[in-house]
């Protein structure tokens, strides 16, 4: 572009003038910034000098109490403990190595800790003291204080550690706290100055790590003064953190324990839910494990023990663990279809031990079959065939809808790690998933609890309780944050006909109290703690054509990996439901035999407040009972359960 | 006017261009970086490997650039402003999908061994198309309102999307670079008027939203005004570093402590002493005279950075001369204004003394800019 050179003239001198505006504009910003540089290095040097001398007075953190945990009544369940530990500073202590070698004369030292001490001395910023060694003997710790003039950048510290008196009955519920690891603090965008704390501890698991927040605290700081060498010669000043606000579970520490006694070394799963409010008074996973092991650092032959075992110690099976719920779900199915209509309250259903659907059969669990029965009926002996004709007739979206109604499916809200949403399957979700329509044979399969269809413990104790309220309870597992009492879930009508309902739960009643129910071997003979319930027996494998031919092998011949998994859900006293209960046995064989004996003790335990009398169980079997009572290692009730101490 | 006015034959060639180079500007560059090696080599504790020797590397690189785009005519950069502009903007674009977090923040495409950072890209490159824009207006539409929206948009729209990162720091370069080359383009003083009053305004909407629903900036952001308010307010926090860059550059008095000597940096009170805080450590060893002299050199490369612009009867030369030298001016006073606390802390480091991966190579490409306006200014005869 040509232009003519008045305008480029122009052009040049109104550049030129702003240039020198902008220009000027620069010369008094530095001529400002050199007096700036004067005025605090020249004017206030002084006094900058003697600051800097004073940074031998320095901060630091006080890491607040973390916060209790409590059962139901204020029974600690995580406490704090006090913990005597040694650390060292690099900038402090000079050569380190040879300090470390100092203290390792004095007490006992690990090789691994002292080359994890190395590996986080080197890795750390050098003003950061790094733990050496801690849970100290008190005569191991006073040793280093004594000998302190020796060990330059050594401080004797007294913290607190997370400690868990009841071990393992809580561990799956409460999970655990540990050190924070890098990983921790990738995830976090503006990490709080305590996590930089070595060792700091912080919940990895369950409430623990759900609850963070409130357990945490703030910090609080010291001021100290130390010497040329970093000693300590004096504390200055304090400002007190604030401590981690306690937090009190719904759960019952004296139920907890028993259930998970009652449990023992089986792979199960169990849960207690108050019907009334829907609050958590048991909720327990077996095998369990200690998990003082994990805040101390575990070991890896300790580690290793718990991982490679084949009862899944680790695993949380009561909200994590989705299992086919079996018949325990045939009260979902005559729900389904007593609702829609689609069978009536009085009418019959023949079963000759088998169905037929086109080319399949679909078998009963009896092989004479049962004959003509009604509804109260079926329940009472768990026909298999009574319910693929009821669910045919429901059709697996009333059948799905019903599920989710009654919680299988719905995702709870607890704070808990890991919580699974169970799953109630309908035709929309085979084809997004498997992309195949739905078949009738999936609704059979449905109809008495296999196939797709999967329930946590917890969602079964929720389906209980919703029969046995008629409302739509949900659980909830904190009774108070901070003192203040958490709000107890809605819990509307859950918009069941009661006709409906009272036909399941008469069933449920005949289960349990009529000699041809599937568990009245389990019956509890105290009018006032009468109990109903359902059997539930899960496959884990497939029957073959050939193997039902020659008779289904029983469960005590088939390794343990492919037997059955037991199930069991009840409710009780009947009259006034008071407690609802879950449990599965995972490969525990039929859910009347190892599922319903279980849930019977559990239940008794919580509506008796402890050990029931014998007079509640059937006469023939109280000799038994009262052997296997003998086995159980229960604690004794903890006296102070005030909740105010602080270890 | 464009480069057919240009009198080719008093442009120098070839290697005669040698002789052409603005070398007072390339010697107080190299000073001032020599400065840096001195003090990376002091806050590593005395080794060069961890942060002189790399800075060293790309410095050598940096300068082999400089040269390298100085020769080459200054109107084919004029050509390819408006191309570098868009690359530089997609890249901003891209880093918001493909971005890796830094630091919290959003800055960087990582390309394998180098790691991009496209808003210092962009620095330039906003520098270039300004000036490319207000050499191809005709002067006496430079105040039309149509014609002032569209470079306010060049400058706001990576302003922007640098603001989102979040990068403060760098969005206020942005905007202050642009907002000088539009300055000395011309633009009637009005607007400029009006936008200070706007940013005013905007300062105190953002004080007053603090805490209610419509919060303008982050909290952490909130905390960085606080404590340049009040360093004491948080002295275990973020008004650690303030409180304690303060102690390091006063403890310094006129002389300093001596190279390697200085106690706060020793005592590694600032995290981010190899970057944004690496002046403290060169106000503690070297005191007074040594910050002074830093400035100076500073005060110098801007001077020569001007002269060579007015020098310059090119528009787009003189323009890109201008902005550069601007740009290189904000990087420096803003970091030694907040380290001496007198600007909140933003996160800009020291030029070509930091250590920074490619932010040293950027800044000594767009001096080669400026070397390329020097060589090839237009001469009488």
């Amino acid at each position: 572009m040509r232009r003519n050179a008045k305008d480029i003239e122009e052009s040049a001198r109104r550049i030129s003038r702003r240039g020198l505006i902008i220009a000027s504009v620069q010369a008094v910003t530095v001529a400002s910034l050199a007096f700036r540089m004067r005025y605090l290095q020249v004017d206030q040097a002084d006094q900058f000098r003697l600051l800097a001398e004073e940074n031998s007075i320095k901060i630091r953190l006080v890491p607040p109490a973390r916060g209790l945990i409590q059962d139901r009544n204020g029974t600690v369940v995580a406490g704090n403990e006090q913990n005597f530990r040694i650390t060292i500073t690099r900038e402090e202590a000079g050569d380190t190595d040879a300090v470390l070698a100092r203290i390792a004369r004095l007490i006992p030292l690990s090789e691994d800790d002292l080359q994890r001490t190395r590996k986080e001395l080197e890795r750390r910023s050098p003003t950061l003291p790094i733990t050496v060694a801690d849970r100290l003997s008190w005569e191991n710790f006073s040793r280093i204080a004594v000998n302190a003039p020796a060990l330059p950048g050594v401080t004797t510290e007294v913290g607190l550690s997370r400690m868990y008196p009841l071990g393992p009955d809580f561990a799956h519920v409460l999970g655990y706290v540990g050190p924070v690891s890098d990983y921790d603090l990738s995830k976090l965008a503006d990490p709080d100055p305590l996590l930089q704390i070595p060792r700091f501890q912080i919940g990895k698991l369950g409430v623990e790590a759900r609850m963070e927040d409130v357990l945490r605290g703030e910090a609080g700081s010291r001021r100290i003064e130390v010497n040329s060498t970093g000693r300590v010669m004096r504390e200055l000043g304090r400002k007190d953190g604030v401590p981690g606000a306690n937090v009190r579970l719904t759960i019952d520490y004296l139920l907890q324990n028993y259930v998970q006694a009652r449990l023992g070394e089986q792979s199960a799963a169990a849960v207690v839910i108050d019907v009334r409010n829907g609050d958590i008074l048991a909720i327990n996973s077996a095998p369990s494990f200690d998990p003082n092991l994990f805040v101390r650092g575990i070991s890896a032959a300790d580690y290793a023990m718990l991982t490679e075992n084949d009862h899944r110690p680790l695993a949380d099976k009561s909200v994590q663990g989705a299992y086919p719920p079996g018949s325990t779900f045939k009260m979902v199915t005559a729900l389904a279809a007593l609702e829609a209509g689609a069978f009536g309250p009085n009418e019959t259903v023949y079963c000759p031990g088998y169905t037929e659907l086109g080319k399949r059969r679909f078998h009963c669990w009896k092989r004479a079959g049962h004959g003509r029965l009604s509804l109260v009926e079926s329940l009472e002996q768990s026909c298999d065939v009574f319910y693929y004709e009821v669910a045919q007739r429901a059709g697996i979206e009333n059948i799905s809808a019903m599920a989710r109604r009654l919680g299988i499916g719905e995702a709870f809200d607890l704070p808990m790690s890991a919580v699974s949403d169970g799953l109630a399957p309908d035709k929309d979700w085979k084809l997004k998933k498997y992309g195949t329509d739905w078949l009738v044979g999936d609704t059979f399969n449905a109809g008495i609890g296999q196939g797709f269809v999967l329930g946590t413990p917890l969602q079964l104790a929720i389906m209980t309780a919703r029969i046995a309220s008629g409302r739509a309870i949900r659980p909830r597992l904190l009774k108070s944050v901070a003192d203040r009492e958490a709000a107890s879930p809605e819990a509307p009508p859950i918009g069941i006909s009661e006709s409906s309902l009272d036909a399941v739960r008469q069933g449920m009643f005949r289960v349990i109290n009529s000699r041809r129910g599937t568990a009245y071997g389990s019956r509890i003979v105290d009018d006032a703690m009468v109990m109903a319930g359902k059997t539930g027996t899960s496959q884990v494998r497939n029957i073959s054509a050939a193997e039902r031919a020659a008779g289904v092998i029983s469960n005590d011949d088939l390794p343990w990996e492919r037997r059955d998994h037991a199930l069991f859900v009840c409710f009780g006293p009947f009259e006034a439901p008071r407690y609802a209960v879950s449990i599965v046995v995972e490969h525990g064989g039929g859910g009347s035999a190892a599922a319903a004996p279980i849930a019977r003790d559990i239940l008794l335990q919580a509506l008796n407040g402890g050990l029931p009398p014998l007079t509640a169980y059937p006469e023939s079997q109280r000799t038994r009972i009262e052997a296997e009572r003998k086995e159980l290692q229960l604690i004794e009730p903890i006296a102070d359960s005030s909740g105010k101490s602080r270890a | 006017m464009s480069y057919l006015e240009y009198n080719l034959r008093t442009v120098p060639t070839g290697l005669r261009k040698v002789l052409y180079v603005n070398w007072p500007l390339a010697l107080l560059l190299s000073a001032v970086a020599a400065i840096g090696f001195l003090m990376l080599y002091s806050v590593a504790g005395g080794r060069a490997d961890v942060w002189a020797e790399p800075q060293m590397k790309r410095f050598a690189a940096g300068m082999v650039a400089m040269l390298a785009i100085g020769f080459v005519p200054i109107w084919f950069w004029r050509n390819i402003s408006a191309l570098a502009y868009l690359i530089a903007l997609a890249l901003l674009v891209a880093v918001e999908f493909f971005g890796a977090i830094g630091m919290g923040a959003q800055r960087w495409i990582d390309l394998g061994p180098v790691r991009l950072q496209p808003s210092e890209l962009m620095k330039v490159a906003l520098v270039m198309a300004l000036a490319a824009y207000y050499d191809w207006l005709d002067i006496r539409k430079i105040s039309h309102p149509l014609w002032v929206a569209i470079p306010a948009l060049l400058v706001i729209a990576p302003a922007a999307l640098v603001l989102k990162q979040p990068d403060l720091g760098t969005a206020i370069l942005l905007l202050a670079g642009g907002g000088i080359v539009m300055f000395v383009a011309g633009v009637s003083l009005w607007y400029f008027g009006t936008v200070i009053a706007l940013v005013v305004a905007l300062v105190f909407a953002v004080m007053e939203s603090r805490g209610t629903d419509w919060q303008l900036i982050e909290d952490y952001q909130f905390k960085r005004i606080d404590t340049f308010l009040d360093p004491g307010s948080d002295p275990l926090g973020a008004g650690y570093n303030i409180t304690q860059a303060q102690i390091a550059l006063g403890s310094g008095g006129w002389a300093g402590k001596g190279y390697m000597q200085g106690t706060q940096s020793r005592l590694n009170f600032l995290p981010e002493k190899h970057t944004d805080f690496i002046f403290t450590t060169l106000a503690e060893e070297f005191g007074y005279v040594g910050s002074v002299f830093l400035l100076i050199l500073y005060g110098l490369i801007v001077g020569f950075g001007v002269a060579s612009a007015m020098a310059n009867k090119d528009r787009y030369a003189s323009l890109l001369t201008y902005g550069v030298t601007a740009t290189f001016f904000l990087f420096f006073s803003v970091n030694m204004g907040m380290v001496m606390g007198l600007m909140p802390v933003v996160g800009v480091p020291l030029p070509l003394v930091s250590y920074g991966g490619t932010a040293m190579i950027i800044l000594l490409g767009a001096f080669g800019l400026v070397q390329s306006a020097h060589i090839h200014r237009p001469r009488q005869g």
